[in-house]
């Protein structure tokens, strides 16, 4: 059977983890075609086509789809799938909200967040913020799976040929309706997709002081996180949150900064390759999972690494 | 307006858990309960929205073994004005969930239903799309913000890169997000006098509802231990280790 895959794009440009959601579908098996469903969306179709791997793109242009309204998306998924033997998508906010939805509308379970893949019908994923992964197997008779990006390397954004098809449906429920978005502006690299990242948490005091950080940042190439005591406290939005409330990643190196290293942190970092940490109260959770601890004040040692690198 | 609140019994998030030697599950053996953090979200909501006089009764739903009684009641004593515990001893996926809560919506007919964005043991963040589906109601997912309207609610999602704002006609479903508000203790007078309101136990049955799992766990495993890394004494240290042993920078 055929493998579906939703890409998840801003009309204009395929985002990252559609990369990393193919990679799984190559590792079930079978042939894997691509959904771009937005609203002028034709570029983000054309980037999808390019994708290692996959066999076919299906377009599905309408204004019903342009802000990927679950009400609107999830029954055009559901019609699509009875075609396939598996249906995935990135768990990202936007995976998140309409695959249940699909799930529901199928009549099947569906597989959150998996780390890896065991088989067409067996998949790996974390329970319990993380701190257990479980083994679970799925009888139904479409897999609806959404994929944790940061559990598979990303598949060649090109070299792949892909036809493309449009398809007619348009599902418009009429029960919802976009109003506005309002997104945070940043120049540096998207957290989930970044090679370094550098976290503050309470002891950063304040919002001005992560500009410490930044200034690392830049040096590296990194994206600036946070925990979630930080984004609670005012800091920073919340979209920079590292949790299991926030954002998974798991760069090369992740560098926590006055983070002491509670469990609801520790879900969304500690499958970073290199841990950092540097705090001044050495008895903080996060020295039992850094690879290297520095026992100092931040307000020193930051700006002094920043000299160093 | 009628608010329908889901609430779940989980581990308390404070609880470092500990799979079984036997890789069947988690060790919940006298380890403290809880109402799902999320949950206790969704239940201040919808008494603010009585606060306000846009709700005017509150029903809490909760599925599973008598004990989640408990959460129920906790829900009563924060403000809700009566229970429902459909109960069962099975182990309760997503899908079987939002079947039993779509036929108590039919029952109930709320104008509103609160759940949380997602548990804290299964870490699933499906039953209130589940739900959606099954009902035809549209969803505000990840909420941070709810501001009914004349027969709409608009509803602040937080997405991937900031924040989304959808209007829904009503009735909807929200699922709530951890800043959506900040919950209240319940006091003592409110915890007793919740033991005299309502609470009504069924069983999945009643709602003619088949809940035997769709998804088969294999095992249950801990994750890879970290190893336990070294302190260094010094910045120059740390910029020595991380480019000469981890080749990171």
């Amino acid at each position: 059977m055929s493998i579906l895959v939703i890409a998840e794009h801003d009309n204009a440009a395929l985002k990252g983890a559609t990369l990393n959601t193919v990679a799984a579908a190559s590792q079930i098996g079978g042939e894997i075609h691509v959904l771009v469903a937005g609203e002028n969306c034709g570029a983000a179709a054309e980037a999808a086509a390019q994708v290692a791997g996959v066999s076919k793109v299906l377009l599905a242009d309408n204004a019903a789809y342009a802000h990927q309204l679950a009400e609107n998306i999830a029954p055009l998924v559901a019609e699509l799938a009875a075609n396939y033997g598996h249906v995935l998508a990135p768990a990202t906010t936007n995976g998140k909200n309409f695959m249940p939805r699909v799930a529901a509308q199928l009549d099947v379970a569906q597989l959150s967040d998996i780390i890896a893949v065991e088989s067409a019908d067996t998949f790996k994923r974390p329970i319990y913020a993380g701190n257990a992964i479980a083994t679970v197997q799925s009888g139904d008779s479409v897999k609806v799976i959404t994929v944790r990006a940061t559990g598979f390397d990303p598949a060649a954004a090109s070299g792949g040929s892909a036809t493309i098809e449009a398809v007619g449906s348009a599902h418009d429920a009429g029960i919802s309706r976009f109003v506005k978005e309002e997104l945070a502006k940043s120049d540096r690299p998207e957290l989930t997709a970044a090679r370094v990242v550098i976290s503050g948490g309470r002891g950063m005091g304040n919002g001005e002081n992560f500009a410490l950080l930044e200034k690392v940042a830049d040096k590296l190439g990194a994206a600036v996180g946070a925990s979630r005591a930080a984004v609670d406290a005012g800091f920073v939005p919340n979209d920079m949150q590292v949790g299991q409330t926030g954002k998974i990643v798991a760069p090369e190196l992740y560098i926590a900064v006055g983070i002491s290293g509670a469990i609801q942190h520790l879900a969304g970092m500690k499958d970073s390759k290199y841990i950092v940490a540097i705090n001044k109260d050495e008895e903080a959770p996060i020295f039992s999972v850094a690879d290297y601890g520095l026992v100092a004040d931040l307000f020193d040692a930051v700006p002094e690494l920043e000299q160093k690198l | 307006m009628k608010v329908l609140v889901a609430v779940k019994r989980v581990v308390d998030y404070n609880v470092k858990v500990r799979v079984k030697s036997d890789q069947t599950g988690v060790d919940l053996a006298n380890v403290k309960m809880a109402m799902n953090p999320f949950c206790e979200i969704a239940v201040e909501e919808a008494v603010r929205l009585k606060e306000k006089g846009a709700a005017d009764e509150i029903v809490v739903v909760s599925m599973g073994p008598k004990a989640a009684q408990e959460q129920i009641r906790t829900a009563l004593a924060l403000g809700a004005d009566r229970g429902i515990l459909i109960e069962t001893d099975e182990e309760l996926e997503s899908l079987a969930v939002a079947k039993l809560l779509a036929k108590v919506v039919d029952e109930e007919q709320p104008g509103l239903v609160i759940l949380g964005k997602q548990s804290i043991d299964s870490d699933a963040n499906q039953t209130g799309q589940m739900l959606g589906a099954l009902t035809g109601m549209p969803q505000g997912t990840f909420a941070s913000e709810v501001n009914l309207g004349e027969g709409t609610v608009d509803v602040t999602r937080e997405i991937d890169g900031g924040l989304q704002t959808v209007s829904l006609n009503m009735p909807a479903i929200v699922t709530t997000d951890l800043r959506l508000n900040e919950p209240r203790y319940a006091s003592l007078p409110n915890i007793m006098k919740a033991k005299r309101k309502p609470l009504d136990t069924k069983t999945p049955a009643d709602y003619g509802v088949e809940v035997a799992p769709r998804l088969k766990t294999l095992k249950v495993e801990a994750p890879a231990e970290r190893q336990g890394g070294v302190k260094v004494a010094s910045v120059d240290e740390l910029v020595e280790k991380l480019k000469n042993e981890a080749k990171v920078v």
